[in-house]
């Protein structure tokens, strides 16, 4: 039926046997939208251009660098001043890695605001929160391929947490290195493995768009569209809303490509590593800052492990944290302050990520990390039951008398 | 999360002082010619920033990363650099004999270093390992900045301080101690084209001169930046006036 559809005999012939233009075509035309998405809903589409953007160009590093811990420096340098236009694809990758962040990070903050976690979109959420740990491993591990001073110590402060875990942690840390410091295995199985996770976080995003498209975007309001009046086709509202999106997410990676290369980074990784002298201070890249703020606020190794992967792992049951029934922080004006109070927490905790465990920051990063807990494990679940929520509009298109004017 | 962009976009944007790592420390802000998105280089001053380098701090720093060909971006033609390399002694080898052997540069060699490895750097230099320079001035915050004030930064110590054998006090370096003598004085070059030889002018020369080393595509990358950003800045008006066009009819 719907080979009937398209004019071109080719494609008409094609569709017939294999149908990936009907299959476009739906996903263009026929899947209904809500209307109301402002551009908050720009960060999904955003996230996969920025991991389309990591694989090209990292696809094309990895034809000139050599996972060695002899040759890796110089390999990375021989890209950055010979090999045609390699220092911009080198700067591209590295930009993208820490706009990728960026991006993820508001998406995440979007989905809080607006409860997109709440059902029926919980396996949606999860498989984000899948995409993200993977993101991160990914992250860490291709900062270690440069095999500068950063890469190395980095490298060795984080595996050494495995330790950390009961009996088997001293024999994690020796698989992870392959050997008994980092060392070349471990540079060379980093490399493979970064290599191999962008195609596994491809499949995730595959698994989380199906997710999306079963029951379709959240929206602004947080209510179910209730016909086709509060919907429109992705063609081409939103092809064209997210190519907006698109053009200043691109001028934006470009400014910091061309003008400030090596902003995101750290000076000391133009040093070639070396195990036998330690950097004053080792930090990891400024989008795992909040998470090693976490860690280092408890005195205990063991305990800031668990604390930092339960940072993370509160997100997987956030769904059931809060059980509130309106999705969207407009009709929650609790929950909206709650949400603002988390988000400058979570600057707060990536600020003091970057200072020297000592002194204040030591007291800061134990409040800003017991906050952090307290708004998911306690406060979430008790707003679910005490917040009185503002009355919701009966339909995206006919929203309540006052509403309507905040969602213009 | 985003504060640390932030804080790195706004203090690359803005004047004024900038510390070191170290926080005490504060270093002298120049002007450099390479700032700004329309920034290059100065041929002239890299050109004297390279006598600087092979008269002063060729004795103990290596340039690994730059061969001699990388010259043609100081402004030197193709015969100059080829005189320039046969300047140097370069180890080839092994012969038809399989002995190794000396003979002078070519541009293709890079530039050789004054110690075999870093166990006899550190052997000449009282145990202190002379770093190479061809990335310093970006394996340093501020690198630019922070270099100048370093060479310029070398004073006699405070009454307080007690400044070990073999060290050195400086403003600028963390720590104020550095096993490094005082490279510049002033007038430790003569400059072919009769220009300033004070400590400040030197200084600012061999500033120059690894700021190229260390990112010898800064030219091209902030040409093609403007090209670049013009054309999207282009498509963001143009994809944000088709946005309004499409949707016109959405009530």
């Amino acid at each position: 039926m719907s080979a009937e559809k398209f004019q071109n005999p080719v494609v008409r012939w094609i569709d017939h046997r294999l149908p990936v233009f009907s299959m476009l075509d739906h996903e263009k035309y026929d899947y209904p939208v809500p209307k109301n998405l402002n551009y908050m809903w720009n960060f999904g589409v955003l996230a996969g251009l920025s991991l389309a953007i990591m694989i090209i160009t990292g696809i094309v590093l990895a034809m000139s660098y050599t996972a060695h811990v002899d040759y890796a420096f110089d390999a990375v340098e021989r890209i950055m001043r010979d090999v045609n236009h390699g220092w911009m694809i080198r700067y591209i990758h590295m930009n993208a890695a820490s706009f990728f962040f960026i991006v993820v990070y508001i998406h995440i903050f979007r989905g809080l605001y607006y409860g997109s976690y709440k059902a029926p979109r919980e396996l949606l959420w999860i498989l984000g929160v899948v995409i993200f740990l993977l993101m991160m491993a990914t992250a860490f591990m291709g900062y270690v391929l440069p095999w500068g001073q950063m890469s190395f110590w980095g490298a060795t402060v984080i595996t050494n947490l495995f330790s950390a875990i009961p009996v088997v942690g001293d024999s994690i840390v020796t698989l992870l290195w392959g050997g008994f410091s980092v060392d070349n295995p471990t540079l060379n199985r980093f490399f493979s493995l970064h290599y191999l996770m962008p195609f596994v976080i491809a499949g995730v995003v595959v698994l989380h768009i199906m997710a999306l498209h079963r029951f379709g975007s959240n929206n602004p309001i947080g209510i179910d569209a209730s016909g086709p009046q509060d919907t429109i086709s992705f063609h081409p509202y939103y092809t064209v809303k997210d190519m907006v999106g698109i053009a200043v997410f691109l001028l934006l990676l470009a400014m910091a490509v061309f003008f400030f290369p090596n902003a995101m980074g750290h000076p000391d990784n133009y040093i070639p590593a070396n195990p036998l002298q330690t950097p004053a201070h080792i930090v990891p890249e400024w989008y795992f800052l909040p998470f090693y703020a976490i860690l280092r606020a408890v005195p205990d190794k063991l305990g800031g492990v668990l604390l930092m992967f339960g940072a993370i792992a509160v997100l997987f049951v956030l769904p059931w944290l809060d059980r509130s029934p309106v999705r969207s922080a407009r009709f929650r004006p609790v929950f909206r302050i709650f949400f603002w109070l988390l988000l400058i927490d979570a600057v707060i905790l990536g600020y003091l990520g970057g200072k020297p465990a000592e002194g204040i920051y030591v007291v800061l990063s134990r409040i800003a990390t017991a906050w952090y807990f307290l708004h998911f494990l306690v406060i979430l679940p008790l707003l679910s039951v005490f917040e009185t929520t503002k009355p919701l509009p009966k339909s995206i298109s006919e929203p309540v008398l006052g509403a309507s004017r905040e969602a213009a | 999360m985003l504060k640390r962009l932030f804080a790195a976009l706004v203090a690359t944007l803005l004047a004024g002082p900038v510390y070191a790592a170290g926080g005490a420390v504060e270093l002298t802000e120049r002007d450099w010619s390479f700032n700004g998105p329309f920034g290059t280089f100065d041929k002239a001053s890299m050109q004297r920033g390279f006598q600087v380098y092979r008269e002063v701090c060729a004795g103990c720093h290596s340039l690994k990363y730059i061969a001699f060909r990388n010259f043609a971006d100081l402004g030197y033609n193709e015969d100059e650099i080829k005189a320039i390399a046969a300047e140097y002694e370069v180890q080839d080898g092994p012969n038809d004999e399989g002995e190794m052997f000396m003979r002078p540069g070519i541009a293709a060699d890079r530039v050789p270093s004054p110690y075999a490895n870093d166990n006899a750097a550190r052997a000449g230099n009282g145990g202190a390992l002379p770093p190479d320079l061809s990335l310093i001035a970006k394996a340093r915050a501020h690198g630019p900045d922070y270099l100048y004030s370093l060479l310029v930064g070398y004073k006699e110590a405070p009454e307080s301080m007690k400044v070990p054998e073999g060290m050195y006090y400086n403003d600028a370096y963390s720590g104020n101690l550095i096993a490094m003598p005082q490279p510049i004085y002033g007038s430790d070059v003569t400059y072919a084209d009769g220009s300033d030889a004070s400590i400040e002018a030197i200084s600012a020369d061999v500033t120059q001169f690894l700021m190229w080393a260390a990112e010898p595509k800064l030219e091209a990358r902030k040409r093609i930046g403007v090209a670049v950003v013009f054309f999207l800045s282009i498509f963001v008006i143009l994809s944000y006036m088709a946005k309004r066009r499409v949707w016109a009819n959405v009530h």
